[in-house]
């Protein structure tokens, strides 16, 4: 077990296989986007009460749990680095960053493009709404220590502190805003409420959701394959696989 | 390790005190940022009054930000962070030590400075003395917390911006906490709840950032 941890872990081993993997999460992401968009934009009925605006469902409710996935993956990934000392957890975490903003970014975009026709407006302090915000302000934090520090090394253990820091805040984040929320509008702004939603839009709903996930998969090994190169780039094997590239 | 933590106690307070002029600072930001409101709202007392917990929360939050930058900066310019690191004392107490001094000239001399703010923005009577008990508890919280923003910005030229965007998203709860209890006095309700969330917030910031510092400080000295 642990034999087959640092293989994997070492840069080397982890280029060649995530090369191998990479084709394969790339083909089945695009099939299950395909299966899922047209299960949301064509099979799926229209919300009873929110007629197809609610089809927006199917990017923002995936790019909302990736966000807060990516966030779990950077402090795991944080926690590992510091640890174990493995090098591949440095490199996959800071390669999630800037995806994990990403999809909060379009959570927000999306959410508020639902939100002008539903709620009237683009943008309410809604709890919810809110601990979208700051997630991406701990995103941008991330980001911006990291990349404020030259040493690569020091740059992820830095962010792998900053990242478990935030992992312990977010719960109180996210709690103090809905308490917060509640305390001071109460139910003017009714959220999305789904009881017992419906088959036909759960499936496609579900499927987009696990093609959010290859997706990120596949990026993020696309990334972090590329830092891998770049860092090993004195090392013997990534010269030989640079001098094979043909420009 | 308890003479290490009073020695460190001692020698952060007493350097303090020979730089006195730069301890005023803090303060002074404090009182112009709150001064600024009622020049660029109006001088409405109704106004000013319904806004005042918070004009006075996010200042306290500012002045401890900027405060904050000077906790671990002159140690690291002249080489005697790295001492502190190496010394065969546990650098968890340590810090905490230092980051306890560093409250204790820039946090309390903010929190006895409240009152006089805050009945300039008319707040309500009923307040005041919520508004004090949620600074006491609050800003420890925020030297805590932001210390280990600085720890992990203490090796980088251009910190300080940065440093804000690392540490404020982190002080929400608190703020939250603090302004809504003092909404709530002013109000007349109760305000036990937010108080002891309060509390607790500082118990864990506590236990959990001295550990979260040293091992920022590490990373950055390295």
């Amino acid at each position: 077990m642990y034999t087959w941890i640092h293989k994997f872990g070492s840069p080397k081993h982890f280029y060649r296989i995530a090369g191998k993997v990479i084709p394969w999460t790339a083909a089945i992401t695009v099939i299950l986007f395909l299966y899922g968009l047209y299960g949301a934009l064509i099979t799926s009925p229209p919300d009873y009460q929110q007629g197809e605006s609610a089809r927006i469902m199917y990017i923002h409710v995936p790019a909302a749990w990736m966000s807060m996935f990516v966030y779990m993956i950077l402090a795991v990934a944080g926690a590992i680095g510091l640890i174990w000392r493995i090098k591949i957890a440095d490199v996959m975490a800071q390669a999630s960053a800037p995806l994990g903003a990403s999809f909060t970014v379009l959570a927000l975009a999306t959410g508020s493009l639902w939100g002008k026709p539903m709620w009237g407006t683009w943008w309410a302090w809604d709890a919810r709404l809110t601990s979208e915000l700051i997630l991406l302000f701990l995103y941008l934090g991330y980001m911006g220590l990291t990349t404020a520090i030259e040493d690569k090394r020091t740059a992820a253990r830095a962010g792998a502190i900053l990242a478990l820091v935030g992992v312990v805040n977010i719960p109180i984040i996210h709690y103090s805003v809905d308490w917060w929320n509640t305390l001071h509008q109460g139910a003017t702004v009714t959220k999305f409420d789904k009881p017992s939603i419906h088959i036909d839009m759960l499936i496609p709903l579900l499927v987009m959701a696990v093609a959010f996930k290859l997706y990120y998969f596949t990026v993020v090994l696309v990334r972090a394959r590329a830092d891998v190169l770049f860092n090993e780039r004195r090392s013997a094997w990534a010269r030989d696989i640079v001098a094979k590239v043909k420009l | 390790m308890f003479r290490a933590f009073v020695a460190m106690f001692n020698r952060d307070i007493l350097l303090a005190y020979r730089h006195r002029s730069e301890l005023i600072n803090p303060l002074l930001f404090f009182v112009i940022i709150i001064s600024l409101f009622p020049l660029a709202l109006g001088p409405e007392s109704r106004v000013l009054s319904t806004i005042a917990s918070g004009v006075v929360w996010v200042a306290a939050l500012l002045a401890a930000l900027l405060s904050l930058d000077a906790v671990f900066r002159s140690d690291f310019a002249d080489g005697a962070l790295e001492q502190i690191v190496l010394s065969p004392q546990p650098l968890t107490m340590l810090v905490f030590a230092k980051v306890l001094a560093h409250w204790c000239v820039t946090g309390v001399p903010l929190i006895l400075m409240s009152p006089l703010l805050a009945s300039m923005l008319h707040i309500k009577d009923a307040a005041l003395g919520t508004l004090m008990l949620t600074l006491l508890l609050g800003t420890p919280v925020l030297s805590l917390v932001g210390s280990v923003g600085v720890a992990l910005t203490v090796g980088l030229r251009r910190g300080g911006m940065l440093l804000s965007i690392l540490v404020l998203p982190l002080y929400i709860p608190v703020l939250i906490f603090a302004a809504g209890a003092v909404n709530d006095a002013a109000a007349g309700l109760a305000v036990t709840a937010q108080l002891t969330f309060l509390g607790s917030m500082l118990m864990l910031a506590i236990t959990l950032t001295p550990l979260a510092i040293a091992a920022a400080l590490r990373v950055s000295l390295n």
